[in-house]
Formats: structure tokens, sequence, C-alpha cells
């Protein structure tokens, strides 16, 4: 990368970490929130 | 006077008959994303010539401007659901605004951040307090504020309300990072692509770049559906429809 490795590769590795780890806390929150709509109508928050 | 006929295309507007909808449109555009993403990716490391002044350091472009075009192009899209959610009274209108809001800061970011990583090598500064900087700056404290504003309220409607005011009110500093660089002198550069001139880039460049922007709106299109999904769930959590679609869907 001609010496500019670290910042060309640091733009990119970040970038797509970041997807990565939203992609995952989409997962997440779609789990919790169809768990807890499956629980009883009195249990519910 | 009879009854106006029911309009069929408002029937999406119900959450109920768009969280199937969303279901499948967000997979359709998270593999889009996938494929303008390998494309883009391709172009940008293998088709796209080293740049006669930066060397291998432009090509933090790639991934710098489609970033922050989004940024910017995600806070208009919220606002614009915000303020239909507010004018309208549409619950799932201010739904998508607060689906949208999370993906708009973190494009927010990642703009700041390839933008640190690009200004280092070629202005010897990670940061300079500049117009078009710090306007991008103002434009994640707005999707902050946004954010905070709605969690802190408990009544969904009522932290809708709040996040459109902040949300239209905020609008305003987009226009401000678009045409700060003509506005303002600056050590970043003018646009490279802009509407009526042609751009001042290699054609294997420009395609580059385009194919990256799609990879970015479909990612973020995938994404806030995704969202959009589970606010319906939580939101809508007391309806019975809601709990016939989680017993057939797990």
């Amino acid at each position: 990368m001609g010496g500019y490795a670290f910042y060309v590769w640091g733009s990119f590795g970040v970038t797509a970490a970041a997807l990565a780890v939203e992609a995952m806390l989409l997962r997440a929150r779609r789990r919790h929130a169809v768990r807890q709509a499956a629980l009883p109508e009195e249990s519910m928050p | 006077m009879s009854p106006a006929p029911k309009i069929n295309w408002f029937r999406f507007a119900s959450p109920q008959s768009f969280y199937p909808l969303a279901g499948r449109l967000w997979t359709v555009f998270a593999l889009l994303a996938a494929g303008f993403a390998v494309a883009g990716l391709w172009v940008s490391f293998f088709v796209a010539p080293v740049d006669a002044q930066q060397g291998q350091g432009y090509r933090i472009i790639f991934v710098h401007v489609p970033a922050a075009w989004m940024a910017m192009f995600l806070y208009v899209v919220m606002a614009g659901w915000a303020a239909v959610g507010l004018v309208f009274n549409l619950r799932l209108a201010s739904m998508m605004a607060s689906a949208i809001a999370p993906t708009g800061a973190l494009f927010a970011v990642l703009s700041l951040w390839t933008g640190a990583l690009w200004g280092k090598p070629m202005w010897g500064a990670w940061w300079v307090w500049d117009a078009r900087l710090t306007s991008t700056l103002i434009l994640f404290f707005l999707y902050l504020g946004f954010l905070a504003l709605q969690a802190a309220i408990d009544d969904p409607r009522r932290a809708d309300r709040a996040g459109a005011l902040i949300a239209l009110v905020g609008v305003v500093n987009v226009p401000i990072i678009y045409f700060s660089v003509k506005w303002w002198n600056t050590l970043h550069q003018g646009a490279s692509v802009s509407v009526g001139s042609s751009p001042s880039m290699a054609n294997s460049m420009l395609w580059g770049m385009l194919l990256m922007v799609m990879a970015c709106w479909m990612y973020a299109a995938a994404a806030g559906l995704s969202r959009v999904r589970s606010i319906i769930l939580e939101r809508e959590r007391h309806a019975d429809w809601v709990k016939n679609a989680v017993a057939q869907s797990w």
C-alpha cells in the first residue's frame, strides 16, 4: 500500500468491523424483542 | 355524502402489514449490499489506478465518501420520516425514523474516523477545526441528541414527537455540511462529484466509489428495515397479531 497501509486498512477494517458489530446488535435486539413478545401478557413489561 | 373509498396504498402504513413486508425486503437489501460491496471492493483495490498525488493512500476515498454521504443522506431520510410521523400522527413513520438513527450515527462516526485516517498522511493532522469537519461532528451530535432524547422519554409517542422536533431543527445542518467546502476556506478538498459538472476523477475511481455508495445504501436500508421490525415487536407487543406472528416465526 505504498506506506499508507495503516491508514487504508485502518479505514476499511474499522468500517467492516463496525458494520459487523451493528449486524450482531440487530440480531440480538431481534431475539430479545421476539422473546419478550412471546411472554404471557401478565408477565410482559 | 358517501364515505370515501378505502385507499389501498395506505395499507403498509400500519405496522401489522408492514412487518412481513419489511421482513422480505431487508433480506433482499442485505443480499444487494453484499453484491455491491464485493464489486465495489474489487474495483477499489484491483481496478482503480494509483493516484498521481496521493499514491495508494487515496483509496480511503472508497470508504470515506460513501460513509459521509450516507451520514448526511440518512439524516435527511430520518428527519423526513419523523416529519411524516409528526404531521400525520403515523406511528410507523416515527418508528422508521427511530430505526434509521443508529445506523446514521454509525456512518457519521465512520466518516469522521476514515477522514482522520486520511487527513493524517495527507494534511499532517488527524483533525482540524474547519467548517466541513466541524459541521460533520455536529451532525454526529444531532444523531446522539435524537437517540438520547428518545431514550429518555418513556411514552413512545411523546418520544417520537420530541425526537421529530430535534431531527427537523437539525436538518438545517445538512446543507451547511454539503456547501461548507464552497462557503469557507478549508483544508478539505472540494467535491469530486457534483451535479452539473463532469466528475474530476478517473472513470474507474468514480465507478468504485459509486459501487461502494450503493453497497452502503443497501446496507443502510437492510439495517433500518431489520431494526424497524424489532421496534414494531417491542412497541406492539400487546397486540394479538404480534403474538400470532411471534408464535409462527420463532
